[in-house]
């Protein structure tokens, strides 16, 4: 399949692709950090993760609309106000929905899973009865469009970078939450030992209910970055939901490096492989290969050592 | 387990009277053959969820990939009803003659290698529980050896749901892509699209069904059913008597998986085609839902799950297609939170006292049933 490239021109291809790959990393990257958080941390499996996604990108897409209409002065900055308003509003329909649903399914993990997909069903079915079934696309801003060229081959798309260097600081600030504040000090405690947690005054229900809503704002803010890369469709979330179940999976459940390992293995391998195959076989060459190492290593790429 | 082995005892008998009498007499006598060869088709999804009983319910292992075993089942069925309905005399204006149509629209020229086989009936039989069976038994291996469940097997059970369909849409020339295998005329000469050849169908099914119930029902009463509630509540002690876990799972999910295959074959034979649409992770879902709301702990609650869930689904989506959703996901959530034991659940604690209180008023002497449910699979699962 390397036939017919010179040295050179290979080289270019596999920059370019590499590149490619990185823009799905960073979206893999900000799904899996929302549910490596409540998938890792809660162990609540989230179905309905790729829908908070979905809601992100349909209030991005309506924040753009808004500034089209009323404040075009403003436009060149409606993308981080869509961001801010995805997060909210994807982290309180995330804190609604463990009030409603998962606060009662705590003990029963395989039955989150079975709620949260009747959920993700009835949010589909809302977005396509609110927004049409049909895929709407976000207008970007002019300073995100066009592209860098570092050499006659490789194009760098701004947009790209800009949702990189989003992901990054993101990545960073979920690091700090997590491990570096008194409120992921309280997580911790809270999913290791829950009544001792509760003993010692840990509001214990406040901290699932924000936890689960942090890792859904997440999502939101992925959703955000998803609208430059994909159309926006009611069913567009579930297309992703595999992958980051399998991208948290395989890195580790509990291990925030896992999870970016994971998710920049297995988009540059996917990206690379496309170019050279049809983008579905890459896409089965990519997944059964995770299946397989997971089968063989089913703790993940990296653990936490600690003594269940 | 001090008591003698009951293959039945007197309630279930009647419950299986009853079933028998609804599907074989009831079903066929009251509704045209269109509805009636649709009931067979639901038919079909009750013996996956009668696998997801025994593997689900009682064995504690959740499968999102049982799509993937009735896909096989079906596909094996539809590779060979395709062979037969793709003669050189009935090809013959295909630039290849004698390969399915897909294929010859695909630019192949010669049969697949992993098609060959498919001519004879005898290895197609075979294949239809064989398949799934080998596939569920290298997952299993796989997992269960090194000691991997819950959460995580459901997962990568629906990511090799993902895959199949994936691949299945992706190698059209080999598998029919999205479309699926159409068109599939004839079983061994005889049409299977006539109405007389539907009703056979229906009750061949129908027979299978009870068949296959009452294989489950001897594995649920047989030692093997008692280790696999003990396994699924207390899986350590289990493996610390002396029992090998792994093996105790691996069969009941390569079980699950000949039920779905030989299902997902009948459905081709009733339908008439088979295709990816019911392979993948959202059909799997379902599947798991049926099992849900009928009970995931009640083989007769199984039969009764699909049915009413799929003739709910049918309905609905004829009136009101935009509901259906709302419908399914809504069922799905008040199935989990409110009533986990599903149909069969609530027959158990609400309908059966007051009947068993209304038959011992009208004065029958016959002694309290000693041998009912196992203990614990009567109740909730462990929480």
């Amino acid at each position: 399949m390397f036939s017919g490239y010179t040295l050179g021109e290979l080289g270019s291809i596999l920059a370019m692709q590499g590149f490619a790959g990185l823009i799905l990393f960073s979206v893999f990257v900000l799904m899996a950090l929302g549910l490596a958080i409540i998938f890792g941390q809660m162990n609540v499996i989230n179905m309905a993760h790729g829908e908070f996604m979905i809601l992100g990108a349909y209030v991005t897409y309506l924040c753009s609309l808004f500034f089209q209409e009323y404040l075009p002065a403003l436009f060149s900055v409606s993308f981080f106000v869509a961001m801010i308003l995805a997060f909210i509003a994807s982290g309180a329909l995330g804190m609604f929905v463990e009030w409603a649903l998962i606060r009662h399914l705590y003990k029963r993990p395989l039955d989150t899973l079975l709620a949260t997909w009747g959920l993700s069903l009835v949010l589909q079915q809302s977005y396509r009865s609110i927004f049409g079934a049909r895929e709407v696309g976000v207008t970007l801003p002019d300073w995100l469009l066009g592209a860098i060229d570092l050499t006659d081959f490789i194009q760098i798309p701004i947009n790209g970078i800009f949702v990189m260097v989003l992901t990054a600081l993101i990545t960073v600030a979920v690091y700090f939450l997590m491990f570096r504040s008194s409120w992921g000090k309280q997580v911790r405690a809270v999913v290791q030992n829950r009544v001792m947690a509760g003993a010692v005054g840990i509001n214990t229900e406040r901290t699932d209910r924000m936890t689960f809503g942090i890792g859904c704002g997440i999502a939101g803010v992925a959703g955000s970055a998803f609208t430059m890369i994909g159309s926006t469709g009611p069913t567009a979330g579930q297309l992703y939901i595999v992958d980051t179940f399998l991208v948290v999976v395989f890195g580790g459940a509990a291990s925030l490096l896992g999870t970016i390992a994971s998710a920049f293995t297995i988009s540059q391998a996917q990206s690379t492989i496309e170019f050279f195959m049809s983008g579905s076989m890459a896409k089965v060459i990519t997944l059964l290969t995770v299946v397989g190492i997971l089968m063989l290593r089913p703790q993940g790429l990296f653990t936490l050592k600690i003594r269940r | 387990m001090n008591r003698g082995f009951t293959f039945m005892n007197r309630n279930e008998l009647v419950y299986l009277a009853i079933l028998a009498a609804f599907i074989l007499v009831v079903l066929p006598l009251g509704l045209d053959i269109f509805r009636l060869n649709l009931f067979g088709k639901y038919l079909t999804y009750a013996f996956v969820a009668m696998g997801l009983v025994l593997c689900w319910g009682m064995g504690g292992i959740l499968s999102l990939g049982q799509g993937v075993f009735f896909g096989l089942g079906g596909y094996c069925m539809a590779m060979f009803l395709k062979l037969e309905a793709s003669t050189p005399e009935a090809t013959k204006i295909q630039s290849t003659p004698g390969i399915p149509d897909f294929m010859d629209w695909n630019q192949l020229t010669a049969l697949p290698w992993f098609w060959e086989p498919f001519h004879s009936l005898p290895f197609t039989l075979l294949a239809i529980i064989g398949v799934p069976v080998i596939l569920a038994f290298i997952i299993g291996v796989a997992m269960f050896k090194r000691r991997v469940g819950g959460v995580y097997f459901a997962i990568i059970t629906q990511a090799i749901a993902a895959i199949l369909t994936i691949l299945i849409i992706g190698r059209q020339g080999y598998t029919g892509g999205v479309n699926g295998i159409t068109d599939l005329r004839t079983l061994l000469g005889w049409d299977i699209r006539t109405d007389e050849a539907k009703y056979i169908l229906y009750f061949v099914n129908a027979f299978l069904l009870i068949g296959a119930l009452l294989l489950a029902q001897f594995i649920r009463r047989c030692k093997l059913g008692g280790l696999l509630v003990a396994m699924r509540d207390q899986e350590d002690r289990v493996r610390f008597s002396g029992y090998d876990v792994a093996n105790l799972k691996i069969f009941v999910f390569c079980l699950a998986a000949a039920l779905s295959g030989i299902g997902g074959a009948m459905f081709t034979l009733q339908v008439g085609f088979m295709s990816p649409s019911f392979v993948g992770i959202v059909p799997s879902i379902e599947m798991v839902i049926f099992c849900a709301v009928g009970g995931r702990l009640s083989l007769f609650g199984a039969v009764y799950g699909s049915l009413l869930v799929n003739w709910a689904k049918t309905s609905f989506s004829e009136v009101f297609p935009e509901l259906w959703l709302f419908a399914m996901g809504g069922l799905f959530i008040a199935v989990v939170l409110a009533f986990p034991a599903g149909l069969a659940g609530l027959y158990k604690t609400h309908l059966e006292p007051r009947i068993t209180a209304l038959l011992a008023r009208r004065g029958s002497t016959s002694p309290p049933d000693t041998a009912s449910m196992p203990a614990g699979t009567a109740t909730k699962p462990a929480e």
